[in-house]
């Protein structure tokens, strides 16, 4: 008799239902001429040397696209910052995804743009620092960053390609919002996300200089509903905004292990692309493992999943099931406890301090930044 | 509000955006920037007709006929819907003069 699959469970042993994922976000390297102070990429990156190969790419590809995987965003670090994203990208069409190429705009040539549209990248976001170049070089730690991105727009607008706008906004720079709308405007982007940084990893570590105001985070959400009325059929507008201004938490990866999965420059797979500053999680690589069996039945994907798992007040919270007790790497990060509810819900116990911790850090007159570097050695 | 579309608008699915077979969950879905979209039947059928040629006019003129269903109910549906994903962006549009 064959044996029978083993039946997934989450971290206190009650069994889950893994649905199928729907995005992956492939973070193809670490390495990126940028050093933005915010960077999503763990504290501890990944060196050059230990990046799998496009080939080893490809297999993961075709792997996400039978798991349901439908689109990709192949994102770093930098990916241009490989010498083989346009054969990754090929892997990735040839397995029948969608790509989504998310860069800074920094060291991509219209050449190589060239190649990637012959490869078949579909969209194209570019990240945005800042407006003007005093602004956004300081921010990106990188000496001429906006003249390459304007340079890098126009291009991405000759070929055609479908372009997104990624501003990631904080106290430094939230009050240009509306200049920001406006160049994308300009570049012709269909669609401007405004993302206000997520307080994990390096960003935790600049929250002094970063935390938005309860002021700023207002005027930026009266900004953009103005800007969506004004801009209705002409430019989308995403918006993140500052969670810890929040009454409820995001609905974080719309559930751990739920839509979507990350895979890293060396084949570590995550839930989510922060999911590693959970200290004492166990994640798998591709290397080792079927990129299925990793989302259906290894510990990290479904320690959190279902509903099971969650302490109060989550457990007996009417939104449980709508925003899943928030993000589980903020619960780490601000209470310590990877499965607490997470401290920017109003209803959490930590709330109060929270709030409090936020406000005493936007009111900090710090502008000073550490920025994203690796570590020397490797 | 302003209407987006009108009836001698050309819709269109702009780079980027397309239709595609999910042949694991067996539906159809718009593909488009970061985004996938399931499709439910009337949807993929309206979507089915946007050749870059013909207007909102005349799409719905030809649904109607191959529906057997009246063309007030069925500009409405199609206006709607297209109305929706001319807000994302996801649907452009060509003006026929």
């Amino acid at each position: 008799m064959k044996d029978l699959p083993a039946q997934p469970r989450d971290l206190d042993g009650n069994t889950v239902t893994p649905g199928l994922p729907m995005a992956m976000l492939a973070e193809i390297t670490h390495r990126c001429p940028l050093a933005c102070p915010y960077c999503s990429n763990p504290v501890e990156l990944i060196r050059a040397k230990t990046e799998i190969s496009a080939d080893d790419w490809g297999r993961v590809f075709r792997q996400a696209a039978d798991l349901g995987v439908l689109q990709v965003h192949i994102s770093g670090g930098e990916p241009g910052a490989r010498r083989d994203l346009a054969q990754i990208v090929t892997h990735a069409r040839d397995a029948g995804l969608y790509v989504n190429l998310i860069t800074s705009g920094i060291g991509i040539t219209r050449d190589r743009l060239l190649e990637l549209d012959a490869a078949g990248v579909d969209h194209v976001q570019l990240s945005l620092q800042g407006i003007r170049p005093d602004m956004a070089d300081r921010i990106s730690g990188h000496f001429g960053s906006w003249d390459k991105k304007m340079g890098f727009a126009d291009w991405v607008t000759e070929i055609g390609f479908p372009l997104t706008i990624n501003a990631v906004v904080h106290r430094q720079n939230m009050d240009r919002l509306p200049d920001m709308i406006a160049l994308a405007e300009r570049l012709g982007a269909r669609r401007i996300e405004v993302a206000t940084v997520q307080f994990h990893g390096w960003a935790e570590l600049n929250r002094k200089a970063l935390m938005p105001t309860r002021d700023q985070a207002e005027t930026a959400r009266r900004i953009v509903n103005e800007a969506r009325i004004r801009l209705r059929g002409r430019m989308v507008i995403d918006y993140v905004p500052a969670d810890h201004h929040a009454i409820y938490p995001k609905a974080c990866m719309g559930g751990w292990g739920s839509l979507g999965l990350n895979v890293g420059p060396d084949g570590t797979v995550l839930p989510c692309h922060a999911a590693q500053s959970i200290d004492w999680m166990r994640f798998e690589n591709v290397q080792d493992r079927s990129l299925s069996d990793i989302w259906h039945l290894s510990d990290s994907f479904n320690a959190f999943r279902g509903t099971e798992w969650m302490p109060e007040p989550c457990a007996s919270c009417e939104r449980k099931n709508v925003d899943f007790g928030g993000c589980r790497c903020q619960a780490m990060a601000l209470a310590g406890d990877a499965r607490a509810t997470d401290p920017v819900c109003s209803k959490s116990p930590l709330h109060a301090q929270i709030v409090r911790r936020a406000e005493e850090d936007a009111a900090a007159d710090t502008t000073e930044f550490v920025y994203r570097r690796m570590s020397k050695g490797g | 509000m302003t209407a987006l579309i009108t009836p001698d608008d050309v819709p269109y699915l702009p780079r980027g955006v397309r239709l595609e077979n999910d042949q694991l969950r067996n539906i159809r879905v718009l593909q488009a920037p970061e985004r996938a979209m399931q499709l439910d039947q009337i949807g993929d059928a309206i979507l089915g007709e946007l050749d870059g040629a013909r207007s909102l006019a005349q799409i719905t003129r030809d649904l109607a006929a191959r529906y057997d269903a009246p063309v007030e109910q069925i500009e409405g549906d199609v206006r709607d819907f297209l109305t929706g994903l001319i807000e994302r962006r996801m649907v452009f549009l060509r003006d026929i003069t």
